[in-house]
């Protein structure tokens, strides 16, 4: 019992926490593409590098439309490496309310030899929940933490407790979202909870690709739950089907089973991606609350 | 071990045993030699590599080839570890007569293999001790995905097929507890049904599958090159040592050696792959007997190998450090200081966990003698890798099968014969420690060079297996190259498939309570096995 009390003792406190331990995401990780959609003249290496089909194009006459979807993005970098008005970026808060919000897409005039010019069309401005900066700030993830403590206080009034379903994914997800209750993120300081039952869950957090095995289970737990409830579909798999897309034995992505309230891109999201997400979810429950009968 | 014959002599005695009832004998690579045969020597060339040269059965699959030599490929894969090769039994299945006898009763180690060849390849099983479903849930329609002729994005109808039966267990005062497949923890999905009478378990039977998500379909219509990112996403736990199993496969079948560089990097992120799992089942080990402290600090010393595998990575669980004929990414000097500081800190911090854990006695109560699996069962069942290990199991492919650059280092394969859980858990102490110090070894004596060499053209119609020990157990990956650096086949082996059939033996005249932490300490990948 001393030894167990000494060792705590020892370690002092690892939970990031503002001012004392700063956030530290590497400059070497690896988050959301940017694309330099001015500067790029051929969508095709990027397309035939890209394993996911996030970086896709489709040619019609003498226009090109080219697609950067987040959705399907697993941070991988090769298009990066394939095309230099590509950077990776190591922003990971991407998560959104809507799965279009993911996807930006161009308008090019296309060249005879295959190349593209002259921007057709700007990039729509999304309402952008791509904070560039706040994840360098010192602590941000306990600036992140308490914002989310206030939006559950104030739409819940209680805590928010999380099922998580893993409806086929290869386990990467479940690894950062366990990580979520590690002393170093540790959630519950927020008020957030994951619990073993459906029908105590106010949130449902899916990951994988939802494979037909599962989807009968999935749409049993969606039930089980009380209302109201939301549903965030958890990395690249989850919010489009990921590599795996839809095939035989897959029915894709999340919202091809339930109706998804937020997205939360990334193969597998960090742990911060995964808080952001859930206060965009939570977000998301406000307006909808004042009319249900909570 | 040094009284082995070689690999030309026991070829050469395997020939002279069989004589014309070998087809053909191709030594394809020095440690990967093709035998051809009919089906009917199939048990008695495995029962003399068993019994002669103590080998084991270690994967076990079919191959579509009807459109150019109208029947199936069975392979068996034999692992002869002390002669360090692999000796691969192909047999024909004429197509007319899609049929097959089962090895199961003789060798159970091929129980579900045989049975997955038999949903996706639609070959019927004969004389199989257990012959139904497992790949395809019951409710599947009649569809056989992996031959050739059944297309990846083929839109099935609404399932209405029959629900799966299990096997009645029946007496007074038992009663069964279905569990599963979302379950009360953040696990993945899978069904057990256990029969119990007051609290010990009488039987255990389980329904996998059910993260299948057409994976090695998927493998045909990739491009190689994209196959290492999908082999990344079969189990996340293990996503560099599945990837790097793929290239492994890719490249011996283009017969091309990666750089020293490249391999000495790839072991490195193989043994941060075995630290942090390992740190995480020890913690989640205890969390699954009540003492949650000692899960805390692990899960402390988790993240810290997690930022160190993004920092020399780009990813947590260092994804896209993989690629064919190398690695991506190359590590400056700050970011191998990184990764000097992880392993000369790590060690004093994981071993005052350790104490920790040995000194509650609470803890090691519930610990010792709970789930043992006997070094016999383990051996029929062919379990692999660190559950095999606590029971007698001495394979190590990092010994054995140098890859690589484990020809480089110098380890101990830590072996038990309890087969508890407190040994599942001490094989994993002790391989963290080894860990630590193969990093060390490493570091200190970085070869420099090139970081990969382009991979090319591949060769048409070339098979190779490929295979790496990843921090739960050996990881294979057969492949048959296509036109256009495309894959006509890609087999994918995790040693989860092996070992879940232990879990049930291990499981039995234990209390339900201790269910969590026996499955704990196999820690098996359900996406693994599914695929």
């Amino acid at each position: 019992m001393f030894e167990i009390l000494r060792k705590s003792l020892r370690t002092g406190i690892v939970t990031t926490s503002y001012p004392e331990t700063p956030v530290e995401i590497s400059k070497f990780a690896r988050g959301r593409p940017e694309i330099d959609w001015h500067k790029w003249e051929d969508a095709r290496p990027a397309t035939a590098a890209c394993p996911t089909g996030a970086i896709s194009y489709q040619d019609t006459g003498e226009r090109r439309i080219a697609r950067l979807d987040l959705a399907k993005c697993t941070f991988c970098g090769l298009c990066a490496e394939a095309d230099k008005n590509i950077r990776m970026t190591n922003v990971c808060e991407c998560a959104a309310r809507r799965r279009d919000d993911l996807v930006t897409e161009v308008t090019y005039s296309l060249k005879p030899d295959g190349r593209h010019e002259r921007l057709v069309t700007t990039p729509a401005s999304k309402k952008s929940h791509f904070n560039k900066t706040a994840l360098l700030e010192p602590g941000y993830l306990d600036v992140l933490g308490r914002r989310i403590k206030t939006q559950v206080d104030s739409v819940l009034g209680r805590s928010l407790h999380i099922r998580e379903v893993d409806a086929g994914s290869c386990n990467g997800c479940e690894i950062e979202i366990a990580g979520l209750g590690s002393p170093v993120y540790d959630l519950e300081r927020f008020g957030i909870h994951f619990v073993a039952s459906p029908r105590h869950a106010d949130m449902l957090l899916v990951t994988g690709p939802v494979t037909r095995n599962m989807e009968l289970a999935l749409r049993k737990t969606y039930d089980a739950m009380p209302a109201p409830r939301l549903v965030v579909a958890v990395g690249a798999c989850g919010c489009s089907g990921g590599i795996f897309g839809q095939n035989y034995a897959t029915v894709g992505a999340v919202d091809a089973v339930l109706p998804v309230d937020v997205y939360i891109p990334g193969c597998p999201p960090n742990p911060h991606a995964l808080l952001h997400g859930i206060l965009v979810a939570i977000g998301r429950l406000a307006p909808a609350a004042k009319n249900s009968p909570l | 071990m040094n009284d082995m014959p070689s690999v030309t002599e026991i070829v050469a005695e395997v020939q002279e045993r069989f004589g014309d009832r070998l087809d053909g004998v191709r030594v394809c690579r020095r440690d990967e030699i093709y035998f051809d045969a009919k089906m009917d020597l199939v048990a008695g060339f495995s029962a003399h590599l068993y019994k002669n040269w103590n080998a084991r059965l270690v994967s076990l699959f079919a191959d579509d080839v009807r459109a150019s030599e109208k029947v199936f490929h069975l392979y068996y894969v034999y692992a002869l570890d002390a002669a360090s090769a692999f000796f691969i039994l192909r047999v024909p299945v004429p197509a007319d007569k899609p049929e097959f006898p089962s090895l199961a009763n003789a060798i159970p180690a091929a129980d579900l293999q045989e049975r997955e060849i038999q949903d996706l390849f639609g070959l019927k099983l004969i004389g199989h001790p257990n012959p139904r479903r497992c790949a395809l849930h019951d409710d599947w329609p009649d569809v056989h995905p992996l031959r050739k002729d059944f297309d990846l994005h083929t839109q099935l109808p609404p399932f209405q097929g029959e629900r799966h039966k299990f096997r009645e267990v029946e007496g007074e005062g038992v009663f069964q507890i279905p569990v599963g497949p979302v379950h009360a923890g953040i696990i993945e999905p899978g069904h057990f049904l256990f029969s119990v009478a007051g609290e010990p378990v009488l039987y255990l039977q389980m329904r996998l599958f059910y993260t299948h998500k057409g994976t090695e379909k998927l493998f045909e219509t990739l491009p190689v090159t994209h196959g290492v990112r999908l082999a990344e996403s079969i189990s996340g736990d293990s996503s560099f040592a599945h990837a790097t199993a793929f290239c492994h496969a890719i490249e011996r079948a283009a017969d091309m050696e990666v750089p020293p560089r490249a391999r000495t990097l790839r072991s490195l992120c193989l043994e941060l792959e075995r630290l942090y799992n390992h740190i995480g089942d020890i913690g989640a080990i205890a969390t699954d007997v009540a003492f949650v402290v000692a899960n805390m600090h692990a899960m402390r010393l988790k993240e810290r190998v997690l930022r160190v595998n993004e920092q020399l990575t780009g990813n947590r669980l260092l994804r896209g450090m993989a690629c064919l004929g190398g690695v991506r990414y190359d590590w400056d000097a700050g970011q191998i200081k990184t990764l000097e500081k992880l392993a000369t800190e790590l060690g004093p911090d994981f071993d005052s966990l350790v104490e920790l854990i040995e000194n509650s006695s609470s803890t090691r109560d519930r610990l010792e003698d709970t789930g043992i699996l006997k070094p016999k069962v383990a051996l029929d069942l062919g379990v692999v890798g660190i559950a095999g290990r606590a029971s007698g199991f001495d394979h190590d492919l990092r010994r054995d099968f140098p890859h690589a650059a484990y020809d480089r280092v110098k380890f101990r394969v830590p072996v038990y014969q309890a087969g508890d859980v407190k040994h599942r858990m001490q094989v994993r102490i002790d391989e963290v420690r080894e860990s630590l110090s193969i990093i060390q070894q490493l570091v200190s004596d970085l070869p420099g060079g090139a970081l990969r060499v382009e991979i090319g053209e591949l060769p048409i119609g070339r098979t190779a297996l490929g295979y790496v020990e990843g921090w739960r157990g050996e990881i294979y990956y057969w492949i048959r190259t296509a036109p256009g650096n495309r894959l006509a086949r890609c087999k994918v082996k995790d040693p989860s498939l092996q070992n879940w059939p232990a879990l049930s033996e291990a499981i039995l005249g234990n209390i339900v309570p201790d269910f969590p932490v026996v499955n704990k300490s196999f820690n098996l990948s359900y996406s693994g096995t599914d695929r």
